[in-house]
């Protein structure tokens, strides 16, 4: 049965209109699993001599210490891109099938989710270094077990936690709180947890108790899958409340008032799109890595515009990257009544604008870090409200993506709007104006580095106009294309 | 006000529609009938420039639909469920139509209040979005909207299928009322040949991407119509009877 289940996973795939369309993205989508198991192998391998040659304690000690933050953003991690597993459950329901052959084919396919395997290149070689190193073997590959069991249990917690954003809040604020806790010397939580971890390693037999708590959490999942199985359940259509938005407001601004109205009950009214819009939020907080000097490979001036345009940028690159996708249930209804694509496209770019806008003021926090870090910031976010705000719309033309705004067809929608997908798909918009800084700044210093990206963004505004007529002809080009992708 | 000329759509070796030449007058109930697969959707989808003609035009006023998008502003239609927004309520869906086609609240008050007994109470006043609509009800939303702002040209694919027989009576009505009111012309797709026969002036009969019939009302009677159909299953059914006859 699992193989019949399999055989139908495999032809969904292969089949999709995503998968035949977008070679380039598959590529791209290979370059950077192997980039980010590249990382993890070098981590694997690096930490502990990194931490040897830091002298900050004794290596294991110290990765045991740290543990807590690997699990913790693990967890977030997951929770912002780990797709939840897609069975189109509902022709099934009617054949000769248990239910829980299904379920249990959905959580199992997870385990070849890139967001389990990959952690298998950092914890092999960390361990072989540990032993290498001279540890005992036997506890040192039990030890590792548990921590890979403790990954898996992140898995199915996410499985859980994914439905409820409340949940995902409270472990965010008390990832986020503690670490900055400890930033600032006020309550260091690894003292407690280095315990707990140097215990796995110490005491083995740990390793069944955790192996019990994993099949305890995938049970819960499995259990959870399993009450969405009914028609009225998982695979209902919620009727929700409406939630009303004032007409007089847009009524103002005529046509493109009432597209914008439309794109702001878009977003009010799905799941998918206020995603978009919190994964946005979530951005304002990236900079962190980069301002802080977390991690020692960021700390030149062109990362940390890197960190600006992506603090600023949150919103233009989880929404924008999937316009017109977010139209596709209606996107023949919008190519029939008279509106032309600049009027829609115009609505799309002044969302995006109004939200650059509001992360910016939002960002201001930064300030705490100096005026020269703030300057980074600001740097994105002109070069975001020029530039990317509508190079971003032009992308979108290529992606045809059909979302599923509801997804009330599969039980375990795919509710994360804002994959690693989208992540790939922004690099280009980044690499240019990365390029020109770390030009300027190599041949002339700094301060021109920066002028230059303003003068730059400037052009890009006067640009304008032209880009969108190209963008538009992009448009009308694709129409049909778009149409077929959107119907399939 | 529809013109069709040489027009043909070929998807690799398949013509899935070819249509050597056609007019369509205004102010006309026109119906399109044929079984699945005959071209009634590539027809439609053609007229509204959805998908491209790979040889031939269609010209809406004297404009050919692929070129420019005039005939947007009065040229209106309901296919299927794509043509609605889900996640608006029925209120929103209606103005947001109105005013892309500059109707005024209050005419469009006025205008909704000819389909006070269609809609049976069950989609304004409800507060519910049109994706928690049922299917019947989605439809009556869908039909209502394409009517808004009186377009010259109506097109609605299978407007009968999913209502439940009271609406559809009224729906019947209704199209004949505002065909007379607004003086649109009306171009439905139907599976219901009694519909279509009582409804539609003239009487398109598609079958496998071409034109086979194209009558006026009187000239051609609800038998003769079936009539054409029951042919087509006698022809079908002739082949394979003989394998079966040869067992006796």
């Amino acid at each position: 049965m699992l193989k019949t289940l399999f055989s139908l996973e495999l032809k969904s795939l292969f089949r999709s209109p995503t998968w035949k369309q977008n070679l380039w993205m598959r590529i791209l989508i290979v370059f950077a699993i192997l980039y980010f198991v590249l990382i993890f192998l070098s981590l694997g391998v690096g930490a502990y001599y990194i931490i040897e040659k830091a002298d900050i304690g004794e290596p294991f000690e110290v990765i045991n210490r740290y543990l807590i933050y690997y699990l913790g953003f693990d967890i977030v991690f997951r929770y912002m891109m780990q797709p939840m597993p897609v069975t189109n459950v509902q022709p099934l329901l009617y054949q000769n099938i248990k239910k829980a052959t299904v379920v249990h084919f959905s959580m199992l396919k997870m385990l070849y989710s890139f967001f389990n395997w990959s952690h298998l290149f950092f914890l092999i070689p960390l361990s072989i270094i540990l032993v290498v190193e001279g540890q005992p073997s036997g506890t040192t590959w039990l030890w590792s077990l548990s921590i890979y069991l403790l990954l898996l249990i992140n898995n199915y917690l996410n499985v859980l936690v994914n439905q409820k954003n409340a949940v995902f809040a409270v472990v965010a604020t008390l990832v986020l709180g503690s670490s900055g806790l400890q930033y600032f010397g006020v309550f260091d939580i690894t003292t407690y947890t280095q315990v707990f971890f140097n215990a796995l390693f110490e005491r083995s037999w740990l390793v069944v108790p955790i192996l019990m708590i994993t099949l305890i959490t995938y049970y819960a999942a499995f259990s959870h899958f399993r009450s969405l199985m009914y028609l009225d359940a998982g695979l209902a259509k919620k009727n929700e409340r409406t939630i009303s938005i004032s007409e007089n407001y847009f009524s103002r601004y005529g046509k493109l008032g009432l597209i914008l109205r439309n794109d702001v009950a878009l977003i009010l009214r799905n799941k998918r799109a206020r995603q978009a819009v919190f994964a946005g939020f979530f951005f304002i907080f990236y900079g962190l890595l980069f301002f802080t000097g977390a991690v020692e490979a960021y700390e030149s001036d062109t990362w940390k515009l890197f960190a600006g345009i992506f603090v600023t940028g949150g919103f233009l690159f989880s929404f924008g990257q999937y316009v017109p996708s977010w139209d596709s249930q209606y996107y023949p209804l919008l190519m029939t009544q008279n509106i032309t694509y600049l009027e829609y496209l115009k609505s799309k770019y002044t969302l995006i604008q109004v939200f650059t806008l509001a992360t910016t003021i939002l960002s201001s926090w930064y300030l705490i870090f100096g005026l020269e870090i703030f300057s980074y910031v600001l740097l994105g976010a002109i070069y975001n409200l020029t530039i990317n705000s509508v190079i971003v719309l032009w992308g979108g033309a290529y992606v045809r993506t059909k979302i599923d705004l509801t997804s009330s067809k599969k039980a375990f929608g795919d509710k994360n709007a804002f994959n690693y997908r989208t992540l790939l798909l922004t690099l280009p918009k980044i690499a240019l104006p990365l390029a020109i800084y770390g030009g300027f700044n190599y041949a002339l210093g700094p301060l021109a580095a920066k002028i230059s990206i303003v003068v730059v963004s400037i052009i890009g505004y006067f640009l304008k106009p032209f880009l969108f007529k190209t963008i538009i002809s992009i448009y009308q080009k694709e129409k049909y294309e778009t149409l077929k992708a959107y119907r399939s | 006000m529809i013109n069709v000329s040489n027009l043909s759509k070929t998807y690799k070796d398949t013509t899935v529609l070819s249509i050597e030449s056609l007019q369509l007058s205004k102010g006309e109930i026109i119906g399109l009938v044929g079984n699945n697969g005959a071209g009634k959707t590539t027809f439609f989808s053609l007229l509204l420039d959805l998908i491209k003609p790979s040889t031939g035009y269609i010209e809406n006023n004297e404009i050919k639909v692929n070129e420019s998008e005039v005939w947007k502003s009065t040229t209106a239609a309901f296919i299927d469920e794509s043509f609605l927004i889900g996640y608006l309520t029925p209120e929103e869906y209606f103005s947001f139509i109105a005013g892309l086609r500059s109707v005024s609240k209050v005419d469009l008050e006025l205008f909704l209040e000819r389909f006070g007994t269609f809609f049976n109470e069950e989609i304004l006043g409800k507060n519910k979005y049109i994706r928690d609509l049922s299917k019947g009800n989605q439809k009556k939303v869908g039909i209502a909207a394409a009517f808004i702002g009186a377009p010259e040209l109506v097109i609605l694919d299978e407007p009968f299928a999913n209502l439940d027989p009271r609406a559809q009576m009224q729906l019947q009505n209704l199209l004949r009322q505002i065909n007379q009111d607004l003086g649109c012309s009306i171009f439905v797709s139907s599976h219901d040949l009694l519909h279509v026969s009582e409804l539609c002036q003239r009487i398109l009969i598609l079958n496998k991407g071409e034109l086979v019939k194209d009558v006026t009302k009187g000239e051609l009677s609800l038998d003769e119509l079936r009539s054409f159909f029951m042919e087509e299953i006698a022809v079908t059914e002739e082949e394979p009877s003989t394998p079966l006859s040869a067992d006796e």
